[in-house]
C-alpha cells in the first residue's frame, strides 16, 4: 500500500485523539487532584478507594459478578454454538437471527422484559407458583441471582459468535479420527472439540466478561440503588455525590481493572492457539 | 452387543444434553422479547402478564407523550449522524488498516477498537469533563462525537472482515488498466465491501440508538434520548406506555434486522 493509502486513516485517528485519547487524560489527570480546580497533584484519592473496605468490596463483587454471568453464558452459549455448527445453512440462519435478536433490540426494553418477567408476580414466580414448587413469591429482583441471569441472557451471543466461528472452522477429519480410534462421543468432545474451540472460547469470555462487569443500565435497573457495582458506584459519585476527582478515580481503577482481565485472557488465548498445531 | 449399545447410548446422550440446553437457551433468550411484545397491548392498567384483556390503549395513548417523541426524535437524529460520520471515517480507516503491516497502523486498530472492552460509562464521564473544562457545555454535537467513538468499532470489525475477502488480483487489473485509486475504490473495491459496510453501519446505528453510558453524561433535559428518557420511567413508575413504546422499538428493531438480513446478510457478517 502506497502512504497516501495509510494517510486514510488519519481522519479517525484525529477524532480519537479529540474526543477519545484527550478526554481519557484529563480523567485520569484529574483523578490524581483533591478538586475541579486541579490547584495541586495529590494521590488521595487513590488511597481513600483502596483503604475503605466498602469501596475495595464494590471492586470485589464487581469482577466476581462477571465471572458468574459469563459462566452462565458459556453453559448455554457453547451447546447452542455446537447446535448451530452442525444445523444446515437454513437453521444455521434462522438460529443465528435468534441468538442476534436479543443483543439488537434496545437494553433498556429487555431490561424492562425481564422486571416484567421477574417481579414478585411476574411470570416466573407464577410459573414456579402454579406448579408448586414454591409457595411463595420468590424475590428475584435486586438480588445478584437475578443480575446474573439478566446479563447472561442479554451477553449470551457474544459469547455464541466467536464459539461458533471456530468450530464451523474446524477440520471435521479430526473428530472422525478420534470416533475411528474408538474414542466415544463424549470422549471425542471432552479431548478433541473442546480443547480445539479454546481460542473461540476465550475470545468469547473477553467480550462476555467486559460487557458483563459494565453493564451500567441491567445492574442498575435489576440490581435496584442496594446492589451497587462499578458503573453505579461511578455515577452515584459523579451525578450524586458530585465529587469527581474520586469518581474519576474510580473510572481509573475500574478501567485498569478490566485491561488486567482482558491482558490475561489474551494471553491464554494466544497459549491455546498453538494447541492444534502442537 | 453390550459395546455397541453403550456407543449408541453415548451418541445420543451428546446430542440430549446439548439439545436440552441450548433449547433452555434460546427459551431464555427469547422470552424477554416475546413477552415485551405481548404485554405491550395489555388493555389494563398493570403489567402482568399474561394480559387479561387485549387493546391499542397505550399504542394511541403515544400520539399525546409529547417528552417520548422528543427523546424518540433526538435519538433518530443522533443515530444517523453517528452512523453517517462512523461508516464514512471507519471504512476509509479500514482500507488503510487492511492492507498495512504497520505496527503504528495496527497500534491504532487495537486503540480503535477499546471502547468496545473499556467501561462505556467511564468513558461518558471523561467526556463530560473535558467538555466542561474546555468550557463548553454539553449539546448534540457533543453526544453525536460521543456516540461516533464507542460506535465506528462496529463499522471496523465488518468492514476489516470484507476487505480480508477482497481479491488483490482485482485492485492491480483495475490499476493496471488505469484506473485512478478514487475509480478503482469506487467501481471494484466499495461494491465488494458493501454488504460488510452496510452490516457495521446497521450495528453503529443501533448501538446509538440504544446508548445509555454516554448519553447519561452529555444530555440534559434539551437533549434528552429515547433510551434515557424509557429508563428514567421505569426507575420511577412503571407505566404502560413505556411498554408500548418498547413495543414498537422491538418492532422497529425486528423490521431493520430483516432488512439488513436481506440486504448485507446480516447472520453471515456477525460470524
Amino acid at each position: 500500500m502506497t502512504a497516501s493509502g495509510s494517510r486514510l486513516i488519519l481522519p479517525l485517528a484525529a477524532l480519537f485523539f479529540a474526543c477519545f485519547v484527550a478526554p481519557l487524560l484529563v480523567l485520569l489527570a484529574l483523578s490524581l487532584h483533591s478538586d475541579v480546580a486541579m490547584k495541586a497533584w495529590t494521590i488521595g484519592n487513590y488511597a481513600k478507594f483502596f483503604t475503605d473496605p466498602f469501596n475495595y468490596s464494590i471492586l470485589v463483587d464487581t469482577l466476581l459478578l462477571g465471572v458468574k454471568a459469563t459462566l452462565v453464558c458459556l453453559i448455554f452459549g457453547y451447546p447452542i454454538a455446537w447446535l448451530c455448527a452442525r444445523a444446515s445453512a437454513r437453521w444455521q440462519s434462522v438460529l443465528l437471527f435468534l441468538v442476534i435478536l436479543p443483543i439488537l433490540t434496545s437494553v433498556v426494553v429487555r431490561t424492562f422484559a425481564w422486571i416484567v418477567i421477574l417481579g414478585r408476580q411476574g411470570v416466573l414466580n407464577q410459573i414456579a407458583m402454579g406448579l408448586g414448587l414454591v409457595h411463595e413469591p420468590l424475590r428475584l429482583l435486586n438480588t445478584e441471582m437475578g443480575v446474573v441471569m439478566v446479563l447472561a441472557q442479554v451477553q449470551m451471543p457474544l459469547m455464541v459468535l466467536p464459539i461458533l466461528t471456530v468450530l464451523s472452522k474446524m477440520d471435521p477429519n479430526l473428530a472422525d479420527a478420534s470416533r475411528v480410534l474408538g474414542a466415544g462421543e463424549w470422549r471425542t468432545f471432552w479431548k478433541v472439540t473442546l480443547p480445539l474451540s479454546l481460542p473461540g472460547i476465550i475470545a468469547g469470555c473477553i467480550l462476555t466478561y467486559s460487557a458483563n462487569i459494565t453493564a451500567f443500565v441491567t445492574q442498575s435497573l435489576i440490581g435496584g440503588a442496594r446492589l451497587i457495582y462499578m458503573p453505579l458506584h461511578i455515577y452515584q459519585q459523579a451525578v450524586g455525590a458530585n465529587n469527581w476527582p474520586f469518581a474519576a478515580a474510580i473510572s481509573i481503577i475500574f478501567m485498569m481493572a478490566v485491561i488486567a482481565v482482558v491482558a490475561v485472557l489474551s494471553v491464554f488465548a494466544r497459549a491455546s492457539e498453538t494447541y492444534g498445531r502442537a | 452387543m453390550a459395546e455397541r449399545n453403550s456407543i449408541q447410548w453415548d451418541a445420543v446422550s451428546i446430542k440430549l444434553v446439548f439439545g436440552l440446553l441450548s433449547a433452555v437457551a434460546l427459551v431464555f433468550l427469547i422470552a424477554p422479547t416475546v413477552i415485551v411484545l405481548i404485554t405491550s397491548f395489555t388493555a389494563s392498567q398493570s403489567l402482568k402478564f399474561p394480559p387479561q384483556s387485549l387493546s391499542l390503549r397505550w399504542y394511541t395513548a403515544l400520539w399525546d407523550a409529547d417528552q417520548m417523541q422528543r427523546a424518540a426524535w433526538h435519538s433518530l437524529v443522533i443515530a444517523s449522524w453517528t452512523t453517517v460520520i462512523s461508516v464514512v471515517l471507519g471504512t476509509a480507516a479500514s482500507l488503510a488498516i487492511a492492507r498495512s503491516r504497520s505496527p503504528l497502523l495496527r497500534a491504532a486498530d487495537l486503540v480503535f477498537m477499546s471502547p468496545l472492552l473499556l467501561p462505556a460509562l467511564a468513558f461518558g464521564f471523561a467526556a463530560l469533563i473535558f467538555v466542561n473544562k474546555l468550557g463548553f457545555t454539553p449539546s448534540i454535537s457533543f453526544i453525536v462525537l460521543g456516540h461516533v467513538i464507542v460506535c465506528v468499532p462496529f463499522v471496523l470489525r465488518t468492514t476489516l472482515a470484507a476487505l480480508s475477502q477482497l481479491d488483490p488480483a482485482l485492485l492491480e487489473a483495475s490499476e493496471s488498466l488505469g484506473g485512478s485509486a478514487w475509480m478503482t475504490f469506487r467501481r471494484v473495491t466499495l461494491p465488494l465491501i458493501s454488504s460488510g459496510v452496510g452490516a457495521g453501519a446497521f450495528l453503529a446505528f443501533m448501538a446509538s440508538f440504544d446508548n445509555v453510558p454516554v448519553s447519561l453524561f452529555l444530555a440534559d433535559e434539551r437533549s434528552e434520548v429515547l433510551p434515557i428518557h424509557l429508563w428514567q420511567q421505569i426507575e420511577t413508575n412503571l407505566d404502560v406506555r413505556t411498554a408500548a413504546a418498547s413495543g414498537l422499538i422491538v418492532m422497529f428493531t425486528l423490521v431493520l434486522m430483516l432488512i439488513a438480513e436481506k440486504f448485507a446478510g446480516l447472520t453471515r457478517q456477525m460470524r
